[in-house]
């Protein structure tokens, strides 16, 4: 789920508002975009790309290997849906508020099919100097300049902020993903790090959670097994007690999910949790400095 | 959107084919007297959309009119978790002889609807989940897969359930299709009750419409309970604007509900308390000049920390709205920004131009700066 310059990509809902905008962003970026879908007006250009009917038909007429969504929720599942169908290999859905009945048979179909979800809501994908698909300011030298931490976030104006700290650090980005801020997204905290540990270009990661789920301490699990340092911040320490799911959502998660459940886990995987978003450029230069030492304790070493 | 026991029992579990004991509303002591007669014995139920009702005094048995008027006068006018009773539930008492646990949720791990179900339910059942695992079940049924009474009863096997085994699986049956069909986030049966006469009956109810589903249940949103928030969180709501008040004195203005959460984090960190959380995520981000009306009319405010990081929000735009809300209400309590992302250089020029205010740098230095000026 790292987003390449090589990636071919469709933009679904390319004549909104919003995806003409964020369109003409992501090719200003290098992204290789090769058309977009509206069945409405299918046939015309728009913003110098083909429209089409459909996913697969585009597929068919401009092969594709990303599929982003500009699609409001009601039509979000139809929509994901084409996608699978038309045989895409990585699906950005950005759309927040989609009901979960139709979030499940969306992630049911990309099982079957062998297709990687990312979100739903999720911010997008940004690998500096490369491509961006989403709605993150890739196109902002500010924020995003090539580097070597890879950026793992939930949220998109959080990950902002630690992209920007991380460019002013001059330590730059490897790539970014935004997994989302769903509670059942595609690719979980877990599979971000797993492909941030694989990525040659990745000396660190910064994993930015939040309170709510599992998929921190999941993540924790994995990253015990990394050299690579891991530097976290987990927002919602201050948060007021939110919902809860009744008693099932306690006897479902083992009443793990809140602040102190993460930390806990990720510090006993020897990853580095920080109380404030402007510490983690900081613990991630720490973490890279000690590496380039030659300490090869892997993560151990950044309890120095 | 949450629902009281007596609706989720009417409006989803009687007419999906479960069993619930006989039951009337009541709103006064006449009329749960009026109840007690024909009804008999009753357990008389406060109907607020909250759990732990029976351990705050809302749930009291009675065996005669006056009785039952007795407890109808002490639980009505009763406020448990915020809400105010007004509406009872007088329910026939079952003899009971066990009682089970029974619910469907979305799991996360296997991004399905998960069936639970323990042989063992009613209160502490988080506790009985902790201490006898072996009495739990659970089984994600992926979308589009059969759940009939086989698969049910085949994830009931080794449970010892007295006998009721096919009365049971033809309950999770149920369950779970309410829960496909309603669009439920949570649908719950805590205790799901054998009686001594060998019934088996649902003896409370929880049911959680899905939010983002709610435009295509209308009969059932129709019938949700009404939460009390404040006036600002009822404002709020209105305008589409997720406002919670909270017993701080540093107001909280910031995008997207991790900044919002972190920004309030960092207040903490700082010794200071949050005055309020506020999410303005998505294309609420326009709506910033009502967001710190707000704020501000939260009495408790002492200072402000505006934070904005623009990736699909505009800084720009929410500037924008902030110093129109701010020229109108003329505010005197000291506010700290810190801006940065899409349309930061304008919004900075604006906030210096037209409030004369420079903006932080970190976002640290500002939450630093307003806790201080809020002591």
């Amino acid at each position: 789920m790292i987003i390449r310059k090589h990636h071919k990509v469709l933009v679904q809902g390319i004549t909104g508002k919003q995806g003409s905008f964020w369109t003409e962003k992501m090719m200003a970026c290098g992204t290789q975009v090769v058309g977009g879908v509206n069945p409405k007006r299918a046939g015309e250009t728009h913003v110098g790309l083909p429209v089409f009917a459909s996913a697969r038909e585009a597929m068919a007429a401009a092969p594709y290997d990303v599929a982003v969504m500009f699609i409001p929720p009601a039509a979000a599942k139809d929509a994901a849906l084409d996608a699978i169908e038309a045989g895409v290999k990585l699906l950005v859905m950005l759309t927040e508020h989609i009901p979960i009945r139709d979030v499940m048979a969306v992630h049911e179909a990309a099982r079957r099919r062998g297709t990687r979800t990312v979100g739903p809501n999720t911010a997008g994908l940004v690998t500096p100097g490369e491509a961006f698909v989403g709605i993150m300011p890739g196109h902002n030298p500010n924020v995003f300049q090539p580097g070597r931490v890879g950026v793992i976030s939930r949220s998109g104006s959080l990950g902002t902020l630690v992209c920007l700290n991380l460019t002013r650090a001059g330590l730059g980005q490897s790539a970014f993903i935004g997994v989302g801020g769903d509670p059942m997204v595609g690719t979980t905290t877990r599979d971000a790090l797993e492909a941030l540990d694989r990525d040659a270009r990745t000396q660190a990661v910064a994993l930015v959670g939040e309170i709510g789920g599992v998929m921190e301490e999941d993540a924790a699990d994995y990253a015990a097994t990394m050299r690579k340092p891991v530097v976290a911040f987990i927002a919602g320490r201050a948060a007021p007690p939110g919902r809860k799911m009744g008693h099932a959502g306690a006897i479902a998660t083992a009443n793990r999910g809140g602040y102190a459940s993460k930390r806990q886990a990720l510090e006993a995987a020897g990853v580095t949790v920080v109380d404030t978003p402007g510490e983690i450029a900081e613990a991630c230069g720490r973490g890279l400095a000690h590496g380039q030492c030659g300490a090869e304790q892997g993560s151990l070493s950044m309890e120095a | 959107m949450n629902f009281v026991e007596h609706v989720a029992k009417q409006h989803l579990l009687v007419p999906a084919g479960v069993a619930v004991p006989k039951g009337r509303l009541a709103d006064s002591p006449a009329a749960a007297a009026e109840a007690f007669a024909e009804i008999g014995p009753c357990v008389i139920k406060a109907q607020v959309p909250t759990g732990k009702r029976g351990k705050a005094g809302g749930i009291k048995a009675a065996d005669s009119a006056e009785a039952a008027a007795d407890a109808a006068r002490t639980i009505l006018g009763m406020s448990i978790a915020g809400h105010l009773v007004d509406k009872l539930l007088v329910e026939e008492r079952a003899e009971i002889e066990r009682e089970f646990y029974a619910a469907v949720l979305p799991d996360t791990a296997s991004r399905s609807p998960l069936v639970l179900f323990s042989s063992r339910g009613g209160m502490d059942v988080e506790e009985i989940a902790a201490e006898a695992p072996d009495t739990f079940r659970r089984r994600p049924v992926a979308p589009g897969e059969r759940f009939g009474a086989a698969e049910a009863r085949d994830m009931l096997k080794g449970l010892d359930l007295g006998g009721s085994e096919a009365e049971v699986a033809d309950i999770l049956t149920r369950l779970h299709r309410i829960f496909v069909e309603s669009d439920a986030e949570l649908v719950e049966i805590n205790p799901l009750a054998r009686l001594a006469d060998g019934r088996v009956v649902a003896l409370d109810a929880k049911f959680t419409l899905d939010d983002a589903a709610a435009f295509r249940q209308p009969d059932l949103a129709a019938v949700a309970a009404v939460e009390n928030p404040t006036d600002l969180e009822r404002r709020g709501a209105e305008v589409g604007l997720k406002f919670i008040q909270l017993d701080g004195n540093v107001g909280v203005l910031a995008n997207g509900a991790g900044l919002t959460m972190t920004t309030m984090d960092v207040i903490s960190h700082f010794g200071g308390r949050p005055a309020n959380f506020m999410e303005i995520g998505g294309e609420a981000y326009t709506k910033s000049e009502t967001a710190l009306e707000l704020v501000l009319s939260n009495p408790g405010v002492k200072s402000l920390v505006i934070n904005f990081c623009g990736a699909f929000a505009r800084t720009d735009v929410m500037a924008e709205g902030v110093v129109k809300a701010w020229q109108a209400l003329k505010p005197t309590v000291p506010v700290f920004f810190s801006i940065h992302g899409t349309g930061e250089e304008e919004a900075i020029a604006l906030v210096r131009g037209e409030l004369g205010i420079e903006p932080y740098d970190l976002m640290e230095d500002a939450v630093k700066a307003a806790v201080e000026a809020a002591r």
